[in-house]
């Protein structure tokens, strides 16, 4: 990846050193990037400084250094969670460490990918890139249009020499014309060398070098092409990556079965906007949870209630449009109104009425319960802020199907409806959410609240099954898990739970509109590394040189020009194909 | 007898025929090493003539060195034979084994960590006997380091990864399962053994220095061996394969995690490592390329680079937390 600035640097691709010089005597031969320093040091001005500095981060030394040090800055990152990938998990750690996790924050410990240090790594990774593919690809645009060079003096010295008799007529009359006509079968060869290495793909060259015919050829351009492709695209894809994630949004929704979104800013649970993502932009469109389908194994004893299948049954309404029905399923995002619907989560979300002592309905919904474990053991919170004289506060645990642990803690041993049952820590007092500081859904913090029931009060925790009604204490009213299935209340629905508590999902809402470009550079990535390793670059050349006894023989060799471990092969191939196996071949 | 128990019954088998073929393949190292001490004390018992002549005839002292770094010629070998043969054996149980498993799991097999264990280690025997049949130079003394590495592998897999047949999660349920894994498996086969030939690289090249600079290197099975720029561009040749088919894991694996998770690319543990991976072998390619980094130093590389690839595989899978928790444990 160094670049060079001088012509004879396209003789020598990246990815050769050169164990064969031919142009070694040259004078003014220039030293590739990082071959040491050099004798005497001129005194350097500022701009001097700079083109050394450049110089530097452009070799092949530093590129190396920094690709290696990519690697080492990328390792912290999976020790330590990260905000974008487990903020919960940072979450945790800040509770868990409560010393040494602002020291690792300051140092952008946890979010590693994005930190000042990582990016420096490889911003300046990219930057040498840079200044290494665009003085290459000047230089293979005009190694395209160059000549092959021409032939070296002693073809003996090159890689896969062998030679071949040159096969002359039997001249009719004097040794003169004997002398021509091995002039005249010498280029005919050659000719026919040259012929044959163009058809094999070979740019060729005739010379005629002190009376001695020789083709000079060279393949393979393709591979340097295919270098600077591959490194054009990896710029490409941090381009495309860079552009997509300021134009792009993520937001996730829960969604209950029966229950609709619109696709507006409000309606997000959470919404993850790029630096440049306009809001207006969002098409406000309807998606609504006919149905979620959870399937789980029965049958297999080694995996009774692993989850087999996931399927949310949705209908997608646009302005002005027709309802249509579709589907979400885990590995099949629905893809609408230019964003990607992905379901992400599920789980049970049952329906808590709550009645004052009237009998009067202060708090009716089916409210989210994040599941805890494979079965499904889920945490709720019921927040009836108004209605009655104090708040109330309700932390539930769910279980789909509930069995009693041999200490006596509930636990769910399934996590389908077989079973289902509710119980629930009833609190009453300030819920802290007048002040208008936002508070999650999902916890109760029950610092100024009283605990009427469960734990040190002595009263036992709300127990329910679905369609149950139970008094809360203190007169406060009652509570009701309502059973939501479609015939609830008839005989034959008694013993089926299946329907009786609404599911609901977790949906992840994104746009990224470069994701398609980072595709399509990965593929080019992809294309480029292919024909960067495997298109052998290489010269070959042919000539019919005369000995000191006046004999002309032919002679082939070759030049590799990056890794070519085909290429002694390749060219007592050719000497084959050309002039005949040899009897003795001196090459072997 | 279910079919997963014979599959179980087929990966015993395949592992006992391993350990015989790998004690083959040492008893062949130990062979080389007598060879090649014989070599060196038939050059050395030659050149004292050579010296005592030239002493006497009162020329100059410039007398013909023995080149201890020479290789020395291997005959034919029974146990290596015997070694390959048993591997072929061991590699076709290992093989019934793997398809066994995938019939009674209806599916790839390679869903969980003992699956991946059991078709990567079948992958690297697999690459290892293609490179005997496709490779001019004679390969067969990697046999001890292959056999070894899938004995072992395959050892952990059977008595800490086992697993019996589950279905698969939803997230699993995807035809990226059968290409992102399965090129993931291939191009560990490929650097498992680049691995190995840069080891032997390392050993080799040791050997010629010290050659070079004394004569009384003490000799041993790697005279019998290629020599180190050999090893080093076979070495090459078979790491490009493997990182260009991690190239293809890292990128199918973000296409999968975009149907998914819902993004391409979320620093995920596991994708934290797929991109070290990637990063080291980039570094190792380019270090060819790189003054004073080719040879040992890119040796190194290529041996740090397979220590991330069993790192990813077993520390990340096991002990870090992340959305490739597939290893079914």
């Amino acid at each position: 990846m160094s670049p060079r600035s001088d012509p004879d640097a396209l003789s020598r691709p990246d990815d050769h050193i050169d164990s064969v010089a031919p142009d070694a005597s040259e004078p003014g031969r220039p030293r590739a990037a990082g071959s040491g320093a050099p004798l005497t040091q001129p005194k350097l001005g500022f701009v001097g400084w700079l083109r050394f500095a450049w110089r530097q981060l452009t070799s092949m030394r530093t590129a190396l250094l920094l690709l290696l040090l990519l690697a080492i800055a990328a390792v912290p990152g999976s020790l330590v969670p990260q905000r974008s990938s487990d903020p919960n998990g940072v979450t945790q750690y800040f509770t868990d460490n409560p010393d040494l996790a602002p020291v690792l924050d300051r140092f952008q410990l946890f979010d590693v990918y994005t930190s000042a240090w990582f990016s420096a790594v490889y911003l300046l990774l990219f930057v040498s890139l840079i200044g290494c593919v665009i003085p290459r690809t000047k230089h293979h645009f005009e190694a395209l249009r160059a000549r092959p060079p021409r032939t070296p003096a002693r073809l003996s010295r090159l890689a896969g020499y062998t030679e071949r008799p040159l096969s002359v007529p039997e001249p009719d009359e004097g040794a003169a014309s004997a002398g021509s006509a091995s002039a005249t079968a010498a280029d005919a060869a050659i000719d026919r060398a040259a012929a044959e290495l163009k058809r094999a793909g070979y740019r060729v060259e005739r010379y005629d070098l002190r009376g001695e015919p020789s083709v000079s050829a060279e393949r393979g351009y393709l591979r340097e092409t295919g270098n600077l492709v591959f490194h054009t695209a990896l710029l490409g894809v941090l381009v495309a990556v860079g552009i997509g994630g300021g134009f792009g949004f993520s937001g996730q929704r829960v969604v209950v079965e029966g229950q609709s979104f619109v696709n507006t800013l409000a309606a997000f649970d959470s919404f993850n906007p790029g630096r440049f993502f306009d809001d207006t932009n969002l098409d406000p469109y309807r998606l609504t949870l006919e149905e979620l389908d959870a399937v789980y194994e029965t049958r297999n004893q080694q995996a009774i209630g692993q989850p087999i299948d996931f399927t949310a049954h949705v209908s997608v309404q646009g302005r002005g449009d027709e309802s249509r029905d579709a589907t979400v399923k885990v590995n099949e995002p629905l893809r609408v109104f230019g964003t990607d619907v992905y379901l992400l989560g599920n789980g049970y979300a049952p329906t808590i009425t709550v009645r004052d002592a009237d009998g009067e309905v202060v708090f009716t919904d089916a409210v989210p319960f994040l599941p805890q474990d494979a079965n499904l053991t889920s945490i709720g919170v019921v927040k009836v802020p108004d209605g009655l004289d104090e708040q109330l506060g309700m932390v539930g645990f769910f279980y789909p199907t509930q069995t009693t642990l041999g200490s006596g803690a509930y636990a769910s041993s399934y996590p389908d409806l077989v079973f289902p049952v509710l119980t629930l820590n009833v609190y009453q007092g300030d819920l802290g959410i007048d002040e208008g500081t936002p508070t999650s859904v999902y916890t109760l913090d029950p610092t100024s609240m009283e605990q009427l029931t469960g734990g040190e009060t002595g009263v036992d925790s709300i127990e329910l099954m679905p369609g149950d009604t139970v008094d809360l204490p203190n007169d406060l009213g009652s509570v009701t898990f309502e059973d939501v299935s479609p015939d609830a209340g008839s005989d034959a629905a008694a013993d089926d739970y299946s329907q009786s508590v609404s599911r609901f999902a977790s949906f992840d809402i994104h746009d990224d509109p470069s994701q398609g470009w980072v595709l399509v550079f990965a593929l080019l990535i992809l294309a480029g590394l292919l024909v960067s390793l495997f298109v052998p670059r290489r010269r070959m050349w042919v000539k019919a040189a005369r000995r000191p006894d006046g004999t002309v023989v032919l002679e082939y060799a070759g030049l590799a020009r990056g890794e070519d471990p085909g290429l002694d092969d390749a060219v007592r191939a050719f000497a084959d194909k050309h002039a005949g196996k040899a009897d003795d071949d001196p090459a072997t | 007898m279910t079919l997963d128990e014979i599959s179980l019954t087929l990966v015993y088998s395949a592992m006992a025929v391993y350990a015989i073929a790998f004690i083959a393949y040492a008893i062949d190292l130990a062979r080389r090493s007598a060879v090649a001490t014989q070599a060196a004390d038939a050059a050395a018992s030659a050149a004292s003539a050579t010296s005592v002549t030239t002493v006497a005839g009162g020329g100059t002292t410039v007398v013909a060195p023995p080149k201890p770094a020479a290789p020395v010629a291997y005959g034919r070998s029974p146990s290596l034979r015997v070694g390959v043969a048993l591997t072929v054996v061991a590699w076709l149980l290992h093989l019934s084994a793997t398809v066994t498993r995938g019939i009674a799991a209806e599916r790839v097999p390679w869903a969980n960590m003992y699956e991946f264990a059991l078709t990567g280690t079948l992958i690297i025997t697999s690459v290892y006997l293609l490179v005997l049949v496709v490779s001019k130079h004679d390969l067969r003394f990697l046999g001890t380091f292959v056999t070894g590495l899938v004995l072992v592998l395959l050892g952990v897999a059977t008595v800490n990864f086992y697993v019996s047949v589950v279905p698969l999660p939803p997230a699993l349920q995807s035809a990226w399962l059968v290409i992102h894994v399965f090129v993931a498996t291939s191009a560990t086969g490929f650097l498992a053994l680049g691995f190995a030939l840069s080891v032997v690289q390392l050993l080799q090249s040791r050997r010629e220095s010290l050659a070079a600079s004394a004569t009384a290197a003490k000799q041993n099975f790697l005279a019998t061996l290629p020599d180190s720029s050999t090893l080093e561009n076979l070495a090459y040749r078979v790491i490009i394969v493997g990182f260009i088919l991690w190239t293809f894991t890292l990128m199918a694996g973000a296409i999968w995690a975009e149907a998914a998770w819902g993004r391409y690319w979320g620093w995920d543990t596991k994708e934290v490592w797929t991109f070290i991976i990637w990063v080291v072998y980039a570094g190792y390619i380019h270090a060819r390329a790189t003054r004073g980094w080719r040879g040992s130093r890119s040796a190194w590389l290529a041996i740090i680079g397979f220590s991330t690839v069993l790192f990813n595989f077993t520390v990340v899978n096991l002990f870090f937390k992340g959305l490739h928790a597939y290893s079914g444990l």
